[in-house]
Parts: structure tokens; C-alpha cells; sequence
């Protein structure tokens, strides 16, 4: 059995985050790491492989830079290891990031695709359920828990309230939540085995039944009208009222604020 | 086909256990804005089996119209049936717009159904506004109006983008629950009712449901309150802490949290800490209550859509934070304000 599990390189967002001068982020100051639920979603897949000895690729598209969470992936136990990589793929949406990796995955073979529920640093969720678009495959979303069974998956799909117990036909495609389990560590032997073991790296001529037109930056229907870093929280109204003012005073901000 | 063809605000309705969730009516509210800016209706999008009494609901709370599909496949939610049905619904009627909730349903559904129709889908939005594309006339590119603006947060909340879908119709978006206001039900008022057929077709995307299982309610994460009642050593005694749970009674999705020191005085578990060595908490609304307000404490709430301070030293530091600060004997003012919100909430 095949595994793919896709991967991204996303800046840690719990280290804090630091601007440039000009109010931009300052991405390359900041610890760059596997996105967790990704990282999950390799778990599972490693769980698969230790119970059936099912084939682990792990796949990212990103910077040359991005070579490094591949690397952590293999030392974690992952078989092979692709990089999609190119500047025209650049400044993609979730739309063409989604065509991007479906037309590397067509060059794979894939009983089963996972992939993160979401990244810490755009926060969609769409790049899961939209790859399963464009390969043509059942998707669940959500999976607190995948279980193999023959050739179908069965899985704890989450919802706010409750939980759907799902079953799907092999080749499907899922994404994982960071409370799936717990990662494993790299083991020192997997570092060094893993930096000996060679990256496939694509570019665009690489991709498969993919058109130029759907790629990169001008290839995304949603474009960027403005954006900002969110300015520091201030102080608001502070009050020194007897009991009965105070509370009239709160509930006038919460009818303007129609929260009664 | 061009894009002027494509009209109409539409939101999707939805609904579990044939019962409309919340954000359906948040959305039909915020779609009304949208609508008188751009001349046009709202359309509700109701999705399901035996679910057509539902549109009622819809009408009261402002839709102009309800489409609705009503089939045996869509009993239950599962990614393909209702991703044919809202694709169908699109492609048949054309909408300018498409609105979908962010929640566990709308961002597997919204994502599906963009990819599908082929065109641009911007989550999570905080705000919604038609407006002009690029926002300021640039020279060389045509500027277009009437274009829907979605603002989101993004990288953890640590940026607020502007995004805009100028080529590729319906423009859509998934909004986050609870940030966009519902209008007052108006009774009678009826919204026209269409039911559409398409044909759902199985295929190998169609999934099995094996088991359904409801949460059992008594397991509380705090981080998923939408309002929390938090206390600190101000508070005084685990007994006190009654009166912060009167208190979050008062709210939907209401929960007590606490500080370090109401954990050290044993008052409540460390399940229920706020702060750097406890949890990050997003609620929308968070209530500091005799919390001096250290940075550490900080830390973990700062991200609250609105933070409510009460503490009887004017110079506590949670006041720095605090987008209303009530200085003053929380004895005195919770127990009023609990009674002042159950009086609200009565006549409501």
C-alpha cells in the first residue's frame, strides 16, 4: 500500500512573531517548521506503515529551504521524499496550490493521500479537500483517528458537536487534525540516514495534466486587495462608578455591541 | 459567460438534525447588507432530507427567497452528495455571491464546491463589504466596482488580509460563526420557496456513515467557550466562584475559567487555567475578573474579540488590555450584572 502524505513548511507562530520596520512579517527571522497538523497526518501514516508495511512519500511544495522538513519527515521514518519547486509556482491560492500538487501527485502512485486539516500560517483548510477535487477522489475531513481495513479506510470524521465514523474506498484522500496522536521523534540514526537519502525535486515541466494558466500567482482567482499587521491592542474605556452605574454602563456597551 | 450574468447574494443554510445552525441566520443578516449595497436579493441555500418547513425560519429572518433540495442522500452531511447539490444549485441559478459558514461542515463544503465551480474562496472572514478592485485606481488596470472585499485574519490572527475574487464568479467566502449579526425575526414574513431537483449521482466519492456519535456534554474545554467568566485571587475563595458560573450561565457557550493563582489556592482545576503556562483562549467575549492582569496571564487571552475587566485596583494592568474596565467590589457588580443579563435575556 501507498502512502502520500502532504507536508508544509510554515513559521512557527507559538515562538511569537516578528515585523520588518515597514510592518511586513519578518518571516526569515522566524523558526521555520513542519506545519503540526501535517506533522500528525505523517504519524498516522507512519502508524499504517509500522502495522501493514505500507510505502510513506512525503511531498511539499515551497522554497528549496523546504528540503528540510523532507528531511525530518524521512528521519522520522518516511521512505521518499519529493519537492515541488519553482518560481512561476509562486504566490499561489489555495486554488492553485491545490492544481500544483495534484499535478505532482498524478506522477505517484497513492492508495491513500493525507494531508494536514490546515496550515498555521494562511488557516484555510482548503488545500485538502480541493486536491481530492482535482484527482477525483472521496474526501474526510477532519479524521481524529484512521484506521486501515482491507482496501477501505475507516475514520473518526469530527464535527463541533459530535463525530461521524467514516468508511471509504481506497484511493481516498484525508485530513488530519493535530489531535490524531502524538509524533514521534527523529532518531539519531534516521537524521543520518535521512541526509543521505535523495529528495526528488519537480519543477513545472513536472507536473502532470496541469495547465499554466491555473498556476502561481496569476493563476489564483483570489488576489490580495490589502493587508496589514493587526495593530497592537490599546487600553479601552476604563469606568469608576458605584455597583448599580457600572452594570448599566456594561449592559448600554452590550446592546450597542448587540451581544443582548 | 460573462460575469454580469452572475446576480444575487446567496448564503448557504445550513443545517443538522433538520435544524438550522445559528450561522445560517448570522449570514441571511450580514447577505441583507451586502444585497441593499448591490441592488439585489438574498438567497437561502437549504440542503437536505424533509427540510422544507426549515425555509419558514429562513423567510422570518430575512431571506427573500429559499432554494430548496430536498432528497434522501442529503440526511445526513457528507462531502459529496452536498457538494453536487450546491454545485447544481450554482451553476443553475448563478449567484454573484456565495456565503458559506466556517464551520466543521462549511469549510469541507466550501472548499469542494469552489474547486468544482473553479473559482476563488476566501476563509474565515471577519468582515464583508462591497467595494472597488484594486481599492485605490491604479494606473494600467482597471479598477472594478462592486466587488466583494473579504477581510480575514491570518498567520494565527498576527495579520488582517483584504482579499478580493475579480474574475471568477460567484465570489465566495466562508465566515466565522458568531461574527456577524442575525436581524430580529419578523413573524410572517415569508420568503418565495423554490424547490430545485438535481440529480445526485453516486460514485465512488460517496462515503459510508457507520456511526453517528453525539458529544456527551459534561466535558468542558475552555477553549472552545465563546464566552468565558474568568477569575483570579481577587475572587477570594472557590465558594465566589459561584458567582462567575451564574454569571456564564448568562451566555451561550458561557464557561468559567481562572488565573495561576485561583489554581494555587485550589479554587479550580488547572484544566481551567488561562495564560502562558495554561491554555490560549479566542473567546468573544472574556471577563476578567479580580485578574491583576501579568503579562504571563496576558498572554493567554490578549486574542479575545472583547475583554471585560473588573478589579477594585484602578491600576491593575489588565485595565492596559481591557476594552471596558469597571473598577470596582466584584461582589457587588457580578451578582447585579447576572441579574441585569437574566432580565435581558427574558425579554429577548
Amino acid at each position: 500500500m501507498n502512502i502520500v502524505v502532504c507536508i508544509k513548511q510554515v513559521p512557527d507562530t507559538k515562538g511569537g512573531v516578528k515585523f520588518n520596520p515597514d510592518g511586513t512579517l519578518d518571516r526569515a527571522s522566524m523558526l521555520a517548521i513542519m506545519n503540526p497538523d501535517d506533522k500528525a497526518g505523517l504519524e498516522a501514516a507512519l502508524r499504517i506503515k509500522d502495522e501493514t508495511g505500507a510505502k510513506v512519500t512525503v511531498l511539499t511544495m515551497g522554497l528549496p529551504k523546504a528540503d528540510a522538513i523532507l528531511r525530518e519527515a524521512m528521519a522520522m521514518g518516511a521512505d521518499d521524499a519529493v519537492l515541488v519547486t519553482d518560481r512561476v509556482l509562486g504566490g499561489a491560492d489555495t486554488w492553485a496550490t491545490s492544481t500544483t500538487i495534484a499535478g505532482a501527485l498524478r506522477n505517484l502512485d497513492y492508495d491513500l493521500i493525507i494531508t494536514g486539516r490546515q496550515a498555521i500560517d494562511g488557516d484555510t483548510a482548503q488545500v485538502g479537500p480541493q486536491i481530492a477535487v482535482h484527482l477525483g477522489l472521496p474526501v474526510i475531513s477532519y479524521a481524529e483517528d484512521i484506521k486501515v481495513d482491507g482496501d477501505s479506510v475507516v475514520v473518526k470524521r469530527q464535527y463541533e458537536d459530535r463525530y461521524h465514523v467514516v468508511k471509504a474506498k481506497m484511493p481516498c484522500l484525508i485530513t488530519a487534525l493535530s489531535e490524531l496522536n502524538e509524533p514521534r521523534y527523529m532518531t539519531p540514526g534516521g537524521i543520518f540516514d535521512a541526509f543521505d537519502k535523495e529528495v526528488t525535486v519537480w519543477g513545472r515541466a513536472d507536473l502532470k495534466d496541469v495547465d499554466d494558466s491555473d498556476l502561481g500567482l496569476k493563476g489564483s482567482p483570489t488576489k490580495i486587495a490589502k493587508a496589514s499587521d493587526k495593530v497592537p491592542k490599546g487600553a479601552g474605556e476604563k469606568v469608576n462608578l458605584d455597583p448599580t452605574e457600572s452594570v448599566n454602563y456594561l449592559m448600554e456597551k452590550f446592546k450597542e455591541k448587540h451581544i443582548i | 459567460m460573462g460575469l454580469e450574468e452572475y446576480k444575487g447574494v446567496y448564503i448557504y443554510a445550513q443545517q443538522v438534525d433538520n435544524k438550522l445552525s445559528d450561522i445560517a441566520f448570522e449570514l441571511v443578516g450580514k447577505a441583507k447588507e451586502l444585497a441593499a449595497d448591490l441592488n439585489t436579493e438574498v438567497t437561502a441555500v437549504l440542503l437536505g432530507s424533509n427540510v422544507k418547513a426549515l425555509a419558514t425560519e429562513l423567510g422570518e429572518y430575512g431571506a427573500d427567497k429559499v432554494i430548496v433540495v430536498d432528497n434522501p442522500a442529503l440526511e445526513t452531511y457528507r462531502t459529496e452528495p452536498y457538494a453536487q447539490a450546491l454545485v447544481s444549485v450554482i451553476n443553475e441559478y448563478k449567484p454573484e455571491i456565495m456565503l458559506v459558514g466556517a464551520t466543521a461542515i462549511g469549510r469541507d463544503l466550501g472548499p469542494t464546491v469552489s474547486a468544482r465551480v473553479k473559482t476563488g474562496l476566501t476563509a474565515d472572514c471577519t468582515k464583508l463589504e462591497i467595494g472597488d478592485f484594486p481599492i485605490n485606481a491604479m494606473p494600467g488596470q482597471e479598477q472594478k466596482h462592486n466587488q466583494l472585499l473579504m477581510t480575514r485574519p491570518a498567520f494565527g490572527g498576527n495579520t488582517i488580509a483584504t482579499i478580493a475574487c475579480p474574475d471568477n464568479r460567484p465570489q465566495m467566502a466562508t465566515v466565522r460563526p458568531g461574527v456577524m449579526q442575525k436581524l430580529p425575526k419578523e413573524a410572517g414574513r415569508a420568503a418565495e420557496v423554490i424547490e430545485f431537483n438535481p440529480t445526485l449521482e453516486e460514485n465512488n466519492r460517496y462515503v459510508e456513515i457507520m456511526d453517528i456519535v453525539k458529544a456527551v456534554g459534561n466535558v468542558e474545554n475552555i477553549m472552545d467557550a465563546k464566552v468565558l467568566v474568568s477569575g483570579g485571587r481577587g475572587v477570594g475563595s472557590a465558594e465566589n466562584f459561584e458567582m462567575l458560573r451564574d454569571l456564564a450561565s448568562c451566555f451561550k457557550g458561557g464557561m468559567v475559567s481562572c488565573s495561576r493563582a485561583a489554581v494555587e489556592n485550589g479554587w479550580l482545576a488547572q484544566d481551567y487555567q488561562v495564560g502562558q503556562t495554561g491554555k490560549t483562549v479566542r473567546p468573544q467575549i472574556y471577563f476578567a475578573i479580580g485578574i491583576s492582569g501579568a503579562i504571563q496571564h496576558v498572554a493567554g487571552m490578549e486574542e479575545s474579540d472583547l475583554i471585560i475587566a473588573i478589579n477594585k485596583d484602578e491600576d491593575a494592568p489588565i485595565f492596559d488590555v481591557a476594552d471596558y474596565g469597571l473598577v470596582g467590589d466584584l461582589k457587588k457588580i457580578v451578582p447585579q450584572l447576572t441579574a441585569a443579563l437574566k432580565e435581558a435575556n427574558a425579554d429577548a
